[in-house]
């Protein structure tokens, strides 16, 4: 009861007009940041961080928060609309969302990605109310083991996402990963894989690169090649009536996901440097698992919207967590988050709950106001982003190449990252046609920098000896499942017999 | 299609044997009290890739994957040609973003895009040439400080303009 009085309060906190205000232009910044390609939420809020000292601590964070909130929906508008994950944590989104926008269900793939993201953010509120200081211990119990072991259950879940030719679905993580080892050694500081000795690879090469080549690009060429530039104008105008009936039939066809989503979202959110994309890849490729259609899923299925969706906001929320609780970042937004508050004063950790309730729960409570304006928002500017898709391809498409080059420079602000775009791009197009599954190497090079460290430093933990990650009971189980994830769909590729 | 499924794995093949040579120059084995060497990550990685693209030439060889049994040519004259006009505007934008700067460069992508392939007006070409990088502008270098390449020295003036309006 206690916690049900100080979230009242929290709330009439948030609810001050100055914070409504705050919470509403931050949500709505957040949304269009989050929706341009190769601007994130961490790019939100690091820009709008000093407007932040004109207002007091609480109004700063609320800001803040509402802008993480934002861009986290934003992220799957480009993803659907343009083909383009603007941000690692929308990747998933792609998969489904994309093919549901090009049969003419873009106002489906939105409307489900707005209400999956909401009932995630208000499930992640919930639980986030009720059991804080509890999970921040469960976190905790998370190690270096425990972490690659859900990295490896994350690549497993990646073999389900490919097509039947596991072989390249392999090949496609591995490439993925080894691209996210290019530059330094994390742990030696020595150059490490400068490909044929061109310094630009010592920069390393970021996710957006990866991102915007393969979909920025080679989908849009492999696109334009398979339709003879003819793409349909598919796209109903937008009326009231038919969003209803969106909301109606995401609802009924996009609940599993969204619970899953909801659930593994948070918990994966949690941990440290684990953060939304996995949680979101992760939720999906469970969703594809215990689904009754899992053919549907990469073709237009609303639940492989919904998962991803309802995870990434989840876990945006439950990233929150570790910070505020422990004073550990869950992902670079809420690093960013941390260093305002240490700025303004105040020193996260257990005792933040006690010496700053005001605070603690004021940001609580702007949660679940920032969830209903965002919903809201999202929901008034779905009819805008329908218009963008009644453009003709042939300027739909220049227009997705120039965001996809201004997009990827404004991330690094090197050219050498812009030429790897184009060679990404073509290379895509090419792997593409020869049917190499690319999804799963963008998800690896945004994992492989967290996988890498656990597992060495995990092998250093048990000098060597890999069973670690059998021996350990959280870690245990997960290896077990990911393995098992792993060589099923191995061994039937041996079994499959030549056909008469 | 037939040809092209070796011919890819192939080469993919011979560069995962090149990642694996390359990521040699650390060490790739255990070093006692410091863990797996810095090249041990990437070159175990680069190990599985040349060993899924051998499993790929096997599955070619016993006719198994569907490239192997398919008679569809890799790219037909039309898949050549967009690969050419499509690949080659993108190459011509990134090359004359050093010199016209990003937004002269977006200028003259839009022009060859709208109005050589996509065959749109020239008053619709001339529109979205002129709006996308001005707008495109004001929201980089304006709202996000986001400061993009400026060219060489001869777009200076209209540079000067266009931040004289945002400073």
């Amino acid at each position: 009861m206690e916690t049900l009085g100080l979230l009242g309060d929290g709330m009439l906190i948030a609810l001050q007009p100055i914070n409504l205000l705050l919470i509403v232009i931050g949500v709505t910044v957040g949304l269009f940041i989050g929706a341009m390609p190769g601007l994130g939420s961490v790019n939100g809020v690091a820009i709008l961080l000093p407007i932040t000292f004109l207002v007091p601590p609480t109004g700063a964070i609320i800001f803040l928060a509402a802008i993480y909130y934002g861009a986290m929906y934003g992220g799957a508008i480009s993803s659907i609309t343009l083909g383009i994950p603007g941000a690692s944590t929308a990747v998933a989104t792609t998969f489904d969302g994309r093919p549901l926008a090009m049969q003419g269900r873009a106002s489906l793939a939105l409307v489900t990605a707005a209400i999956a993201s909401f009932i995630g953010g208000t499930v992640a509120n919930i639980i986030f109310t009720g059991f804080a200081p509890l999970l921040a211990g469960v976190a905790l119990s998370f190690g270096p083991p425990e972490i690659f072991a859900l990295m490896l259950l994350a690549f497993a879940t990646f073999v389900g996402l490919g097509s039947d030719d596991i072989p390249k679905t392999i090949f496609s993580i591995c490439f993925g990963l080894v691209l996210g080892a290019i530059g330094f050694d994390q742990i030696s500081g020595a150059p490490r894989l400068v490909l044929f000795d061109i310094t630009g690879f010592l920069q390393g090469i970021g996710f957006l690169v990866l991102a915007i080549g393969v979909y920025g690009l080679g989908e849009m060429i492999w696109t334009i090649e398979q339709t003879r530039g003819d793409v349909e104008n598919t796209t109903p105008r937008m009326t009231a009536k038919g969003m209803a009936q969106d909301t109606a039939e995401s609802l009924r066809r996009g609940w599993r996901g969204t619970t899953i989503g909801s659930l593994i979202g948070f918990f994966v959110g949690i941990l440290p440097a684990a953060g939304a994309t996995p949680a979101s890849l992760m939720s999906y490729g469970v969703t594809k698992m215990i689904s009754r259609r899992p053919q549907d899923f990469g073709r237009g299925s609303v639940d492989g919207v919904a998962a991803p969706e309802a995870a990434n906001n989840s876990a945006s929320t439950g990233s929150m967590l570790p910070m505020l609780t422990l004073g550990i970042p869950g992902s670079p937004t809420t690093a960013i988050l941390l260093g305002g508050m240490v700025i303004w004063g105040l020193t996260p950790g257990p005792r933040l709950f006690v010496d700053q309730t005001e605070f603690v729960w004021g940001l609580i409570g702007s949660f679940y106001i920032s969830n209903v304006a965002a919903l809201i928002i999202n929901l008034a500017f779905i009819p805008v982003f329908i218009w963008m898709l009644r453009m003709p391809f042939t300027i739909l498409a220049p227009v997705i190449f120039v965001l996809s080059i201004i997009g990827g420079y404004a991330a690094t602000r090197d050219m050498f990252d812009i030429w790897m775009i184009l060679i990404f791009g073509i290379g895509a197009f090419v792997l593409r046609r020869m049917d190499y599954p690319l999804a799963p190497a963008v998800l690896a090079i945004v994992l492989g920098p967290i996988a890498e460290p656990t597992l060495r430093q995990s092998l250093l933990l048990s000098g060597g000896d890999p069973m670690i990650f059998l021996n350990r009971p959280i870690a245990a189980p997960i290896t077990i499942i990911a393995i098992s994830l792993i060589l099923l769909p191995l061994v039937k590729v041996f079994r499959k017999k030549k056909p008469a | 299609m037939r040809y092209g499924e070796i011919l890819t794995a192939g080469v993919l093949a011979l560069f995962s044997i090149y990642l694996m040579w390359k990521s040699t120059e650390l060490p790739i084995g255990f070093i006692e009290g410091r863990g797996p060497g810095g090249g041990a990550w990437p070159f175990w990685l680069s190990a599985i890739m040349l060993l899924s693209c051998i499993m790929v030439m096997v599955r070619w060889w016993r006719g198994t994957s569907p490239a192997a049994q398919s008679d569809e040519p890799f790219l037909d004259g039309y898949g050549w040609r967009t690969l050419a006009l499509v690949g080659g505007g993108l190459l011509g934008f990134v090359a004359l973003i050093d010199i016209l700067s990003m937004y002269g460069a977006i200028a003259v992508f839009l022009i060859y895009y709208l109005r050589f392939l996509g065959r749109h007006s020239w008053a619709l070409t001339l529109v979205f040439a002129v709006v996308a990088p001005i707008a495109l502008f004001f929201f980089f270098e304006g709202a996000m400080r986001i400061t993009m390449p400026s060219g060489w020295s001869f777009t200076d003036p209209v540079f000067d303009i266009l931040y004289d309006i945002i400073y």
